[in-house]
């Protein structure tokens, strides 16, 4: 019997593996994504299901049950009841789970070595502790980002000295795990050790701005996808090792396009604090002023255009105007207008959230371009319509040296015959720079909500008949 | 399993997950954040077979706590990740 579930576990976890890798892969093109996610539930379904007979496993099956259940029950719960627009926070929360997993597994198999019930090689031991700090960081960290995104803590925590003591945390940390790696570790040291790790987690996160969060969260996901390949060496699990350093690897790439496509350095996201303007960003001091223009107006503008390019932000998000804004897209293409979206990479809360949101609307992927493809149309655009997006569309990035995001790419919506700009009222955005944008002779700001002013501009349109 | 074995299995690792993200469009991004959060749920079958050993009151406590926190990871990310990528279609197929 036991030679049987030898080959059986092992293999099915290499069928696993090979399906997770398939999976992923398929994920990364818009025709073939359902599917891997299919692919990679069944791997996973398999995966969890032979680990019931894996030859270590010797009791505890009633609370195994129990355990999932009860942690699958409530994420099943809450991940189909959340709002599409609510989704980064909630990503942040299952990553943030999956850290604390492979910390939990790295504490009991610590545990173990304390109690003296195994003893751990060198490597093992090192890969353990390492899987611990990383998945409690990414633990504490990714609840931090949570809160922040769902509003619970609206405060960046900065403080002068800060870098100092989040880097003494940090050595202490390592000296901590030194000391569980080569010398005899005790329950207390290893105790400590776990709680200076999630601290450190949420002291790395508390001073980041919400701006910055995408490339926070993916760089949390990258971390957990590590701890949990070190623990999958501890556990000698190839399926745990190969997925783990998989997402580590991806998602590592992932977190430095996302950084790059803000053109800043993941340096500079996790220790400059850039996310809110404490710096007092001076930058260009804007000439001329706002132009107001009424809904009216601006769906006349709209509806005898040829071209029309739609911008969206996190304005379109927060206003949930995805679907009036299909409505107003379906609309002019009725009427011969030629629509297309332009998305700019860190739109919104994280890479890729107004697609998410315009595909929830209905929109039809090819309708939709990424920055490098559209910018050179919109110089012969008629109408760039702007909604609730801000830096993403600030002309000072290309003009103004002194601005805190000059050299970041944005799309040109300045170089449209005519801007329109929906935004709720006349402050600054997110990161609190001025946006030349608003103040240039062709763009007309529509003040109001999105969502509201889709509607305005969907009845204008329909009374030209 | 030798310290050289799974170093090797690491770095072919690494460069599959590289090699996978290298060039997927922006508009995937967040799905494929997504998935590879839901494919690091993997960790709860390590969380498993933890529990599956423990003993002591503490390690079947702390063990616990781990398949719970796996299990919301696993289970979590597949339903976000469904539920995205069920919205996206190109505009040759029929919405609804």
């Amino acid at each position: 019997m036991g030679t049987v579930l030898d080959f059986i576990v092992p293999a099915a976890y290499f069928i696993a593996a090979v399906m997770f890798i398939y999976g992923l892969k398929a994920m990364s093109s818009p025709v073939t994504a359902r599917r891997g996610i299919i692919w990679s539930g069944v791997a996973m379904a398999v995966a969890v299901l032979v680990t019931f007979i894996h030859p270590k496993v010797e009791g505890n099956y009633t609370l195994m049950v129990v355990a999932i259940v009860l942690g699958g029950g409530a994420a099943w719960l809450s991940a189909r009841r959340v709002a599409m627009t609510d989704m980064p926070q909630m990503i942040a929360l299952y990553n943030g789970m999956g850290g604390g997993a492979a910390a939990a597994i790295a504490g009991v198999e610590l545990l173990k070595l304390t109690s003296g019930a195994v003893t751990l090689d060198q490597v093992t031991l090192i890969l353990a502790v390492l899987g611990g700090i990383i998945g409690a960081i990414a633990f504490s960290g990714s609840l931090i980002a949570f809160a922040k995104l769902q509003g619970w803590m609206k405060k960046s925590w900065r403080f002068t000295g800060q870098q100092a003591l989040n880097a003494g945390v940090f050595i202490a940390l390592l000296m901590m795990g030194g000391v569980l790696t080569f010398f005899e570790p005790t329950p207390e040291i290893l105790a400590l050790f776990f709680l200076t790790a999630l601290v450190m987690g949420v002291l790395m996160t508390v001073p980041i701005g919400g701006a910055d969060m995408p490339v926070v969260i993916s760089l949390y996901n990258a971390l957990t996808g590590l701890a949990v390949g070190f623990e999958g060496y501890v556990l000698q699990n190839p399926a745990m090792m190969i997925a783990g350093i998989v997402v580590g690897a991806a998602g590592s790439l992932l977190t430095q396009l996302m950084a790059k496509s803000m053109n800043r350095s993941l340096s500079n996201v996790l220790f400059a604090g850039f996310g809110k303007a404490d710096e007092g960003s001076e930058g260009m001091a804007a000439s001329g002023e706002m132009k107001a223009i009424d809904a009216t107006d601006a769906s006349i503008q709209l509806a005898y255009a040829e071209k029309v390019i739609i911008v969206p932000g996190y304005g379109l998000a927060v206003a949930q105007a995805q679907h009036k804004i299909w409505e107003l897209t379906e609309l002019l293409q009725a009427r011969g207008v030629k629509v297309s979206f332009a998305i700019h990479p860190v739109a919104g809360r994280m890479p890729g959230h107004m697609n998410v949101l315009l595909a929830e609307a209905g929109v039809p992927y090819d309708l939709i371009y990424d920055l490098e493809d559209i910018n050179a149309q919109f110089p012969t655009t008629d109408v760039a319509l702007v909604i609730g997006a801000n830096d993403v569309v600030n002309p000072a990035a290309r003009k103004d040296t002194s601005s805190p995001i000059y050299g970041m790419p944005i799309l040109d919506v300045d170089k449209a015959k005519n801007c329109i700009v929906i935004k709720r009222g006349q402050g600054t955005g997110f990161s609190g720079i001025e946006n030349l944008l608003f103040f240039e002779d062709n763009t007309r700001m529509l003040y109001g909500d999105a969502q509201k002013v889709a509607q305005g501009l969907i009845a204008g349109i329909k009374s030209l008949g | 399993m030798e310290g050289w074995v799974a170093l090797y299995i690491f770095m072919l690792a690494a460069f599959t997950g590289i090699e996978i993200i290298a060039r997927v469009p922006a508009i995937l991004h967040t799905p494929l954040m997504s998935g590879s959060n839901f494919i690091h749920g993997i960790v709860l079958v390590g969380a498993m077979v933890i529990l599956g050993m423990a003993s002591t009151t503490i390690e079947i406590a702390v063990g616990f706590l781990a398949v719970v926190l796996a299990a919301g990871n696993v289970v979590g990310g597949y339903v976000v990740t469904d539920r995205m990528l069920e919205m996206f279609k190109s505009s040759g197929q029929k919405k609804e």
